[in-house]
């Protein structure tokens, strides 16, 4: 698929502004005036801390939320604009990656039950061809054997199956952009590399645009080339990735840089890892923003 | 009854869940399901009790032809016998054989409480599913209607809806118990379903192309089993006093043989004073058996949402 | 002595259908006054349910099976009714993962401190409404929140400030020991490091007692003084926090150090550890790390490792052990 092929996603003077029931009127503004591009294959990271408005930004790009005022284009089609039949036909091609790996599975439906139903639902698949497609969206996402995966029930897997489930899930309608909403931030700190590697690399080798949402700067470094920091709804620091992690110039980038917990910190980082052992540190990721190499398969 | 919330259960560490290749799609076949909500009923021992009892009244109504001694309606016998061998349980005023009229009542009073029962949940189950899923207008409007229906005692209700009502069978007694008794379960399953529905995996749902009653009926549904199915049978269990106590206000079809019409018989023909106490107490302990019955297994019905059930 | 000291505790999980899991297997432990202590693992190794079974907090289907817990002397492990009641009381508090679901979300924070101030009264206490709200607000402003908080509901606060709420609740009975059970899991980064600061200073403040338990192995090290790393139900590693970030451990820990990494550095590397934990309904043979590990040798897969010595604490490696053992000769000879 070449770039020119995946729409571009164009966010220009977006805000939103919520009315507050209860105590007097008040309104809430939770996006302030935001914009920005994810260009055809992209990774773009949101970064900020909660109440920063990156989730709400997140609903409006997929169309669950209207902004309050400014547009939002993918490709050609005006998503503020949408209803729900439109919107359907944008999920097709925005989907979305949730946080909550145990709340976003409904715990009584099969894992292929979840991964078939976007290719019947968008693809006009055969609940036949639906299935077939099922083991290979599973053996992307490194759940094998598919078969044994495909029959398990949300609450026989760990957080990162699920994870990975989800990801099957969004890769069934074929999409061209992917909205990743704290994927990470609910697993154990081992299971991350392997969900995020995997996020890399699905964007390395499918051509998928990223839109990557977290309050965690690690995980930011490790798969964006791009990030926009927002505090309280407004964008106050942009740029390439490594770029404004290594030379923050906002007080609220700093305190997020800060807040990062890393044991090594004190000590002066690298040194002191290099003594211990690193074989077989399966599922790892190298980052510069590029997907790192394929190490073998992970069931994290 | 209990509201099922979903907590993650426990981390289960490597569970090696049995391999079984090309599955089957997520919500069992109906048998598959009847069969292992079955199971896990009979696993509760209270709902054991419920179900044991239950069968039994069952299968007296079913094989109450093979059961019964005599007919219940002939009027062979001499009037206001006490218990004997042939009468059991005595005759009544009319010289028909208790006892057999008792099993034959078994069937109305089954009938009517999972009929009246199943469409007052139906009627719950469908106003809660819209008015829950949907915030805005209709919401208010179920909801308000739901609570008219609530504040409205229903026992006057029902007693006035039956007393002017034609055709006195026992269908009218099945339609006139549904009227009044769906409300209680509309407003719990409401509650449920705006609960579920902003539940993540709704929202994945509609990012997976799901378009609404596919969503309500796989996805919302299926979590709400315990729900509905305690909703059903506390409905049966009230369906079943009510259909007694209308026929025993003489508002039935005096001609349908029924525990009610047994009791009314009873009032009629001062059983008490002529020292047919059976006649009464047969009748009133079969119907709080049943009713029992019902709320027994009712104890076992929270189990039926949990996820585990489905496990192959 | 030490304000805790456990031996031989053993958790087992009895679900009504399904097999029996050993959740905790034969740990011991001892915690000193004032000292600050982590316990690490990964979800499902048994860090919380071996915190609620040291605070007697354990519910069926899950039970303590067997194991001594020494609370200041007593032994706690065998107290039922009332006088667990008092020991509670007197000693421990935990504090749980969410601020939410801790709190009552019909009743007015003020009224959670009344309940629990009131509730352990004891005999010749004089609490008036008015002195338990000004012992409220001083808790509160132990935590940094205003007094204005008493009298909002647990929804009209933040998470970081429901978390904090848990935690003024949790000093209020002035416990010896104070459990924390993922406090900041479900916080974003600028309000974990802020409850965490928070929780530091506390603890050096008033000199309690505390166990940290975490999946997150950094946010544990900055605030402890001393680690516990857990794995499938047994205490794998014990070290002071300061050698945590260099030298050699367990190579599960390390497995965990490689999680971590610096967003400023010019090349990020970021580790995972490959497989799941072990099936705790099946009892094991040899080191239950031994299939994930890069260090395996054969006595791994047959005998499972105590703690063994690891200077200046404790790892449950054979390997590690043997190597340090080795150095110390070496060292020994020179």
């Amino acid at each position: 698929m070449s770039a020119s092929d995946v729409p571009a996603l164009t966010v220009s003077g977006v805000s939103k502004v919520f009315h507050v029931r209860g105590r007097g009127r008040r309104t809430v503004t939770a996006v302030d005036d935001v914009s920005f591009a994810v260009a055809p294959g992209a990774a773009v990271g949101l970064v900020g801390a909660s109440g920063s408005g990156k989730s709400t930004l997140a609903k409006m790009i997929t169309g669950s939320e209207r902004p309050t005022s400014g547009e939002i284009t993918f490709g050609d089609t005006s998503v503020g604009k949408l209803h729900a039949g439109g919107l359907r036909q944008l999920h097709r091609r925005v989907q979305m990656v949730f946080q909550d790996p145990y709340g976003a599975l409904n715990p009584l439906h099969t894992v292929e039950y979840t991964v078939m139903r976007p290719g019947q639902n968008f693809l006009g698949m055969s609940h036949a061809q639906a299935r077939g497609r099922v083991a290979e969206l599973l053996e992307t996402v490194g759940l094998v054997p598919a078969a044994q995966y495909a029959a398990k029930l949300p609450h026989q897997l760990s957080g990162g199956q699920r994870q990975r489930v989800l990801i099957a899930r969004a890769l069934g309608s074929d999409p061209d952009l992917i909205v990743a909403d704290e994927p990470v931030s609910m697993l154990d700190v081992s299971l991350r590399a392997g969900v995020l590697k995997l996020l890399a690399e699905l964007r390395r080798t499918r051509g998928l645009s990223l839109l990557y949402i977290t309050h965690d700067l690690l995980s930011a470094r490790l798969i964006t080339d791009e990030i926009l920091v927002l505090n309280q709804g407004r964008v106050v620091e942009r740029g390439q990735t490594k770029q404004v992690l290594q030379h923050p110039t906002d007080k609220y980038t700093i305190q997020l840089l800060n807040a990062v917990a890393n044991p090594f910190a004190a000590n002066g980082s690298e040194q002191n890892r290099s003594e211990q052992s690193r074989k077989g540190a399966g599922g790892s990721i190298t980052g510069n923003g590029a997907g790192g190499p394929t190490t073998g398969r992970s069931t994290t | 009854m209990t509201i099922i919330t979903s907590v993650p259960p426990p981390q289960a560490p490597g569970t090696a869940g049995e391999v079984r290749i090309g599955a089957a799609s997520a919500v069992p076949g109906p048998l598959r399901f009847i069969g292992r909500a079955l199971r896990t009923l009979w696993s509760n021992g209270k709902a054991r009790t419920g179900m044991i009892i239950l069968g039994l009244i069952v299968l007296a109504a079913i094989f109450a032809p093979l059961i019964a001694p005599h007919s219940p309606t002939a009027t062979n016998f001499q009037p206001y016998l006490g218990p004997s061998a042939t009468n059991l349980l005595g005759t009544t005023g009319n010289g028909q054989d208790v006892f057999s009229q008792l099993i034959f009542g078994a069937r109305v009073s089954l009938i009517v409480g999972v009929c009246a029962g199943a469409l007052a949940t139906l009627v719950a189950v469908t106003i809660g599913l819209i008015s829950g899923y949907r915030p805005g207008v209709i919401d208010e409007v179920l909801s308000f209607v739901t609570n008219l229906a609530l504040v409205i005692p229903a026992l006057p209700l029902m007693i006035i809806l039956a007393a002017y009502l034609q055709g006195r069978s026992v269908w009218t007694i099945v339609l006139v118990v549904a009227f009044t008794s769906w409300a209680t379960g509309a407003r719990v399953i409401r509650s449920q379903t705006k609960t579920l529905r902003t539940r993540d995996f709704v929202t994945s749902a509609v990012f997976s192309g799901e378009r609404l009653p596919r969503i309500v009926f796989r996805d919302i549904l299926p979590n709400m089993t315990s729900l509905v199915a305690a909703s059903f049978l506390a409905a049966a269990t009230a369906a079943v006093l009510a259909e007694a106590s209308l026929e025993f206000l003489g508002l039935g079809n005096p001609s349908t043989v029924s525990w009610g019409t047994i009791l009314f018989a009873a009032q009629q023909q001062n059983a008490l004073l002529t020292g047919q106490w059976l006649m009464v107490f047969a009748p009133g302990l079969a119907i709080v058996l049943l009713m029992v019955s019902f709320t027994l297994i009712n104890f076992g019905v929270d189990a039926l949402s949990n996820p585990r059930l489905r496990e192959k | 002595m030490a304000l805790l000291e456990a031996r031989g505790v053993n958790v087992v999980y009895s679900p009504a259908r399904g097999q029996r899991i050993w959740s905790v297997r034969d740990v011991d432990l001892t915690i000193a006054h004032g000292e600050f202590v982590g316990l690490v693992g990964e979800s499902g190794c048994g860090k919380s349910t071996l915190g609620f079974a040291l605070t007697r907090m354990l519910r069926p289907p899950a039970h303590l099976s067997g194991g001594v817990i020494r609370f200041d002397g007593t032994d706690v492990a065998s107290l039922t009714g009332e006088r667990l009641r008092r020991a509670r009381r007197d000693g421990f508090a935990l504090v749980l993962q969410s601020g939410m679901n801790a709190l009552n979300p019909v009743r007015t924070i003020a009224h959670h401190f009344g309940d629990v101030l009131l509730a352990n009264a004891r005999p010749g206490d004089e609490l008036s409404g008015d002195r338990i709200w000004r012992r409220a607000a001083e808790l509160l402003e132990a935590v940094r929140l205003e007094p204005a908080v008493l009298s909002r509901y647990p929804h009209e606060l933040s998470g970081g400030m429901r978390q904090r709420v848990s935690i003024a609740l949790a000093l209020s009975l002035q416990p010896r020991l104070i459990v924390f059970d993922e406090p900041t899991t479900a916080l974003d980064v600028i309000v974990q490091q802020a409850v965490m600061d928070t929780i530091k200073d506390l603890q050096r403040e008033r000199g309690f007692s505390a166990i940290l338990i975490s999946h997150d192995l950094g946010v544990v090290l900055e605030a402890t003084d001393r680690v516990m790393v857990m794995y499938a139900g047994r205490i794998v590693e014990d070290q002071p926090s300061r050698v945590m970030a260099h030298g050699l451990h367990h190579p599960y820990t390390e497995a965990l150090l490689n999680c971590y990494g610096d967003p400023r550095a010019e090349v990020v590397q970021l580790g995972g550890i490959p497989g799941t934990p072990p099936d705790l309904s099946v009892p094991n043979t040899g080191c239950s790390f031994a299939p994930r590990c890069p260090l395996t040798e054969d006595i791994c897969r047959t005998q499972d490792p105590p703690l063994l010595s690891l200077a200046p604490g404790w790892a449950a490696c054979h390997v590690r052990a043997r190597a340090a053992h080795v150095e110390e000769e070496v060292g020994s000879v020179r």
